[in-house]
């Protein structure tokens, strides 16, 4: 079901332009690349605050209120210029083992933002010229800090095809987590 | 000039890079967790220069926050960005890009550590024409710097 709706995408004509063009694919990368200084450059700032190791004296309001927003921008340019790869080739990724890695540790990412937001954060007032924050802002900031490098890693190690489905042999938890469909003996 | 690219090639380093399937992605992927790490350093203290971002924040006082993790930032650039050299100096030697980014980034550092880090560590408060001139200079600089070097891998 899925597969099949990925095969159709990846036929588009738009996909198939997309993917050959000479310059807009490699202008579309390295949009995506050079907006990880923007937001998960801003992202790393903040977790450095929540987790007292830097700004110690700067109220974590001045972040949250004042920085965010353009960490939202990067976020923002992050996800269109994501999509826009992953439309290019959609069933070359959606059966890499980085990408899947990558996407289950973004989950992971976004639960941590949802919990950090309306936990400790709606008390932040409270908080907010602590030098060292409390225990829940910290641990926030550390697995912010945890889940955005797996996500810089994998996201890079996405280029490698090492364990493409039509790399084979590959050990079997290998095929089972790229979800390849027929693994070759 | 392209005798000294052979031999930077030739090194054990570059060679033990361009042999091992994984040094080279594992290098380049951290280079790209600094370049993250730059980036926030670095935005901190500029868009604040410019009159946005943690505005009510002195610049004198993001500029010493920051700084420990520009320079811990730079110093991971270096230290993956010359073994990933190494593995492909002729390769670069002949890339437009990689020239780009080599002409930059020697001005974009002396005018960080030189230029902006004076301008920012004075401004106590409103940092003024001055320190927007600096700020949009400073990202101007480093986005040649990043945009080259992401270029290199495409041409």
């Amino acid at each position: 079901m899925i597969e099949r709706f990925l095969v159709w995408l990846g036929e588009t004509p738009w996909s198939i332009a997309l993917l050959e063009s000479l310059w807009v694919w490699p202008l579309v990368e390295s949009t995506h690349v050079l907006t990880l200084g923007l937001f998960v450059g801003t992202t790393v700032m903040m977790d450095l605050r929540l987790l007292g190791i830097a700004f110690r004296k700067v109220p974590i309001t001045a972040f949250t209120g004042r920085l965010l927003p353009w960490t939202h921008i990067g976020f923002i340019i992050m996800t269109v210029t994501g999509l826009l790869l992953f439309y290019s080739q959609p069933l070359r990724y959606y059966h890499n083992l980085f990408f899947r890695v990558k996407v289950l540790v973004l989950l992971l990412a976004g639960a941590n933002v949802a919990i950090f937001h309306n936990g400790v954060h709606r008390h932040a007032a409270e908080w907010d010229r602590d030098a060292s924050p409390p225990r829940a802002a910290r641990i926030a900031g550390a697995v912010s800090l945890a889940v955005w490098t797996v996500v810089v890693v994998t996201g890079r190690l996405i280029a490698y095809n090492w364990f493409d489905c039509d790399i084979q042999p590959q050990p079997a938890w290998v095929n089972w987590m790229a979800g390849c469909p027929v693994p070759l003996r | 000039m392209i005798d000294f690219f052979r031999w930077c090639e030739s090194t054990p380093i570059g060679r033990a890079i361009a042999d091992s399937i994984w040094a080279f992605p594992i290098l380049e992927a951290v280079h790209l967790l600094g370049l993250c790490m730059l980036g926030g350093a670095l935005l901190v203290v500029d868009l604040r220069l410019l009159g946005v971002g943690l505005t009510g924040q002195p610049p004198a006082r993001l500029a010493r926050y920051a700084r420990p993790w520009l320079v811990a930032s730079v110093i991971v650039m270096v230290l993956t960005g010359v073994p990933l050299f190494l593995s492909e100096a002729i390769k670069a030697y002949y890339n437009t890009a990689f020239w780009v980014k080599m002409c930059t980034l020697p001005v974009a550092l002396t005018f960080t550590f030189a230029v902006r880090e004076r301008v920012a560590r004075r401004a106590t408060e409103d940092p003024g024409v001055v320190g927007r001139i600096v700020g949009a200079v400073s990202l101007a600089l480093w986005f040649t710097v990043a945009a080259a070097g992401r270029w290199i891998g495409f041409s």
